[in-house]
């Protein structure tokens, strides 16, 4: 069977801040670009961001680059590239300044200036006060970014494609990267995109595990993607839990909450953070918090009848504040937890929300894998942005508000080295090879044809329970080998899905069984990465090795998906223009 | 409203917001179907709302200014939240 091809400069999978930014690039360097959507660009996950942006504008309080980097690569226990982060951290104003003049609609001092609110993780000088740096839009943020960079882009005539869902990305005979196959769900049909480059960005896989805030089209299909075509992912042990998740639904409340004022107590009304931060106490960064909720439900000291979640009180703070600054907060504790924040704490436990690994990339966007021992070598033609990707700027653990900043700057970054390298090295198409859409047909053809096979449902939800139990927020040897075996396990029952409806018009039951493939690549990669890591780093929070290990695990991890094999490649250590931040102990 | 648009409104049932995601998916899948034509048709424009306008329609945070909208917004606040 043949299947139509389609030319174009540039195309890029996913249409949330990352890509949308990219391709803003790339069109208005009047290069010919796609951009591919399973869902309408402004519906895409970044839409979901509330808190905010971050950016040393020190609008509110003197603030420095050189601060944020040092809370970046704090808060990436020291696994982060400082590369990679001095980078974002410099570019972090100029983006935001950017977004600014595109016509994002940022919150304002009465100067006219963008205001800047206290954040997790943010402090002034090396660590010492918290400092204002996250930049918002209401509680609005990534819809803002979203219908701001979507407009931009629909002026600079960036074609979209949207509904359409990517399914293999076409390596030539050489390795280089010159496409991807794309199901169009109006009709059923395939479409090979041929492109000089194309870029990932398809946002995070949260919906790997059983509690996430993540939307349900976050699964993970640029890594599987990249899996099934050879590209390693780097770092899949990391995954961040957000500490307050409404308990029993997964929806978040901000970190905002907490910026504004609002305090997490346990069972005995007891304001707990006292004991485990003492400085930054309920600011402490994402999983400081989330362990020491985890341990005091774990030691008993939870809310509740089964003691299984914490309170977030925030009546203290005012209904005025609530009302003004946190207008979304009240109607989801109100919807989801039942209950009024103005009168009542809402129940909270840690909950996934964010990938700090991803598909392995450079400061630049570009996307690297090892070659001839080299760990390093770009794979022509490839590129990855935003949450997909690893910069790896969040290393073990990211800051809240800089994944937003990550989309903006990385964006605009691969866009760039894309935009050169098409000038340079690519100013023709390579050619497709021969069976360029085989692999993806042939996958098509086993769903078609599978018998006997079981419901994608009860597998995806066998998964999420196994991801959830092995490699949650408390980890230990024991659990996480289960979790290999048992992950394993599913992965196999995955390969013999069965759908019940073949038809091939906007099949929802096809596209979650495409889906779960790429899920299930991504869960078997976090066990089998989080099994080896033999330290306690960041989100990585082991309890046989409760310790962080510089001299023997200061370095990334490698999943080789095919042969699920493991390597591991050193740190950045050396930042662009600074000096070396030297391990130091992570404490808030 | 044929059986291919009903697909096409699952799909569009998937949202960029976990929140509209638990509340949409099992309305589109039980009760869409049941519905006559003219509530299928609301349901269809109720979908190309915002993610975040929708949500605050559905928390009741604001009310739809498209009167045409509500009541079709109140049905789905009044059925249970399904994953
Ligand atoms: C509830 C919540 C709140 C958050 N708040 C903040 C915050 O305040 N500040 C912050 O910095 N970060 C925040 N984050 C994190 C941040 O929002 C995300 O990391 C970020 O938005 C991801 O953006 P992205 O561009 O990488 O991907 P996404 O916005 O997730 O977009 C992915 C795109 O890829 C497309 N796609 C995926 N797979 C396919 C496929 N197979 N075919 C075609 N298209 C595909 C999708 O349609 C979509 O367009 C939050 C996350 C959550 C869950």
């Amino acid at each position: 069977m043949t299947v139509p091809v389609r030319k174009f400069d540039a195309v890029i999978v996913g249409a949330g801040g990352a890509g949308l930014r990219a391709a803003l690039q790339l069109s208005e360097a009047g290069l010919k670009t796609a951009v591919i959507s399973k869902v309408f660009p402004t519906r895409s996950h970044t839409v979901a961001a509330q808190g905010g942006i971050s950016a040393s504008l020190g609008n509110v309080q003197e603030d420095k680059w050189e601060w944020h980097m040092y809370d970046t690569v704090k808060g990436s226990d020291w696994l982060g590239d400082q590369d990679a982060i001095e980078f974002m951290c410099r570019q972090a104003p100029e983006v935001v300044v950017e977004l600014e003049h595109f016509g994002m609609p940022f919150d304002r001092l009465e100067n006219g200036k963008i205001y800047q609110r206290p954040f997790g993780g943010h402090m002034a000088n090396n660590g010492k006060t918290p400092v204002e740096r996250a930049c918002a839009a209401a509680d609005r943020t990534g819809h803002a970014m979203l219908h701001t960079l979507y407009q931009r882009n629909v002026r600079a005539q960036t074609q979209f494609f949207v509904e359409w869902l990517a399914l293999d990305l076409i390596r030539d005979a050489e390795g280089d990267v010159v496409g991807v196959t794309a199901l169009e769900m109006e009709t059923g049909e395939m479409v090979v995109f041929h492109a000089k480059a194309v870029l990932f960005a398809t946002g995070g896989s949260g919906r790997i595990y059983a509690a996430s805030t993540n939307a349900f089209i976050n699964t993970g299909d640029g890594l599987g993607m990249s899996v099934r075509a050879g590209i390693p992912l780097e770092d899949m042990e990391f995954w961040q839990f957000h500490p307050t998740g409404v308990a029993g639904a997964g929806v978040l409340i901000t970190e905002g909450v907490r910026g504004e004022g609002g305090i997490l107590l346990n069972g005995n009304g007891e304001r707990f953070m006292e004991r485990y931060a003492p400085n930054a106490k309920d600011l402490a960064s994402r999983d400081v918090v989330s362990r020491a909720m985890a341990l005091e439900i774990l030691e008993g000291r939870g809310c509740g009848k089964d003691k299984d979640h914490v309170l977030l009180k925030l009546d203290h703070i005012g209904p005025e504040k609530i009302m003004s600054k946190l207008p979304g907060i009240r109607e989801i504790a109100i919807k989801f937890a039942g209950v009024d924040p103005i009168k009542d704490p809402i129940p909270v436990v840690p909950t996934c929300h964010y990938q700090m690994g991803g598909i392995p990339t450079n400061y630049k966007g570009e996307v690297v894998a090892p070659k001839d021992g080299n760990p390093e070598v770009r794979v022509n033609g490839f590129y990855a942005a935003g949450e997909c990707a690893c910069a790896s700027v969040h290393g073990a653990n990211r800051l809240g508000t800089n994944s937003l900043l990550d989309l903006v700057v990385f964006g605009k970054a691969a866009g760039n080295s894309m935009i050169d390298f098409i000038r340079n090295e690519r100013p023709a198409l390579k050619p497709l090879p021969a069976n360029a859409a085989e692999f993806s047909q042939a996958r098509l053809a086993r769903l078609e044809n599978q018998t006997g096979g079981e419901e994608v449902a009860d597998v995806r939800a066998d998964m999420q329970k196994c991801v959830q139990l092995r490699a949650g927020v408390f980890r230990n040897s024991e659990n996480l080998a289960r979790g290999v075996a048992e992950i394993k396990a599913i992965a196999e029952r995955a390969k013999r899905t069965q759908i019940k409806d073949k038809s091939r018009v906007f099949n929802t039951a096809r596209i979650e069984a495409l889906e779960l493939d790429n899920l299930i690549e991504v869960a078997v990669a976090t066990l089998v990465c989080a099994e080896a890591r033999k330290e306690s780093r960041g989100a990585h929070a082991h309890d046989d090795f409760p310790d962080r290990h510089d001299e023997e695990w200061m370095k990334h991890t490698l999943y080789d998906g095919q042969s699920r094999q493991l390597a591991y490649k050193p740190v950045h250590t050396k930042p662009l223009s600074i000096d070396y931040i030297a391990p130091q102990k992570r404490v808030y | 409203m044929d059986e291919l648009e009903l697909k096409r409104m699952v799909w569009r049932s998937r949202r960029g917001l976990l929140e509209l995601d638990l509340q949409l998916a099992g309305f589109v899948r039980d009760v869409l179907p049941t519905m006559d034509a003219d509530g299928q048709t609301v349901y269809r424009d109720l979908l190309l709302v915002s993610d975040n306008d929708l949500l605050e329609y559905l928390n009741g945070k604001t009310v739809c200014p498209d009167t045409r909208l509500v009541p079709m917004i109140e049905r789905i606040r009044a059925s249970r939240r399904t994953d």
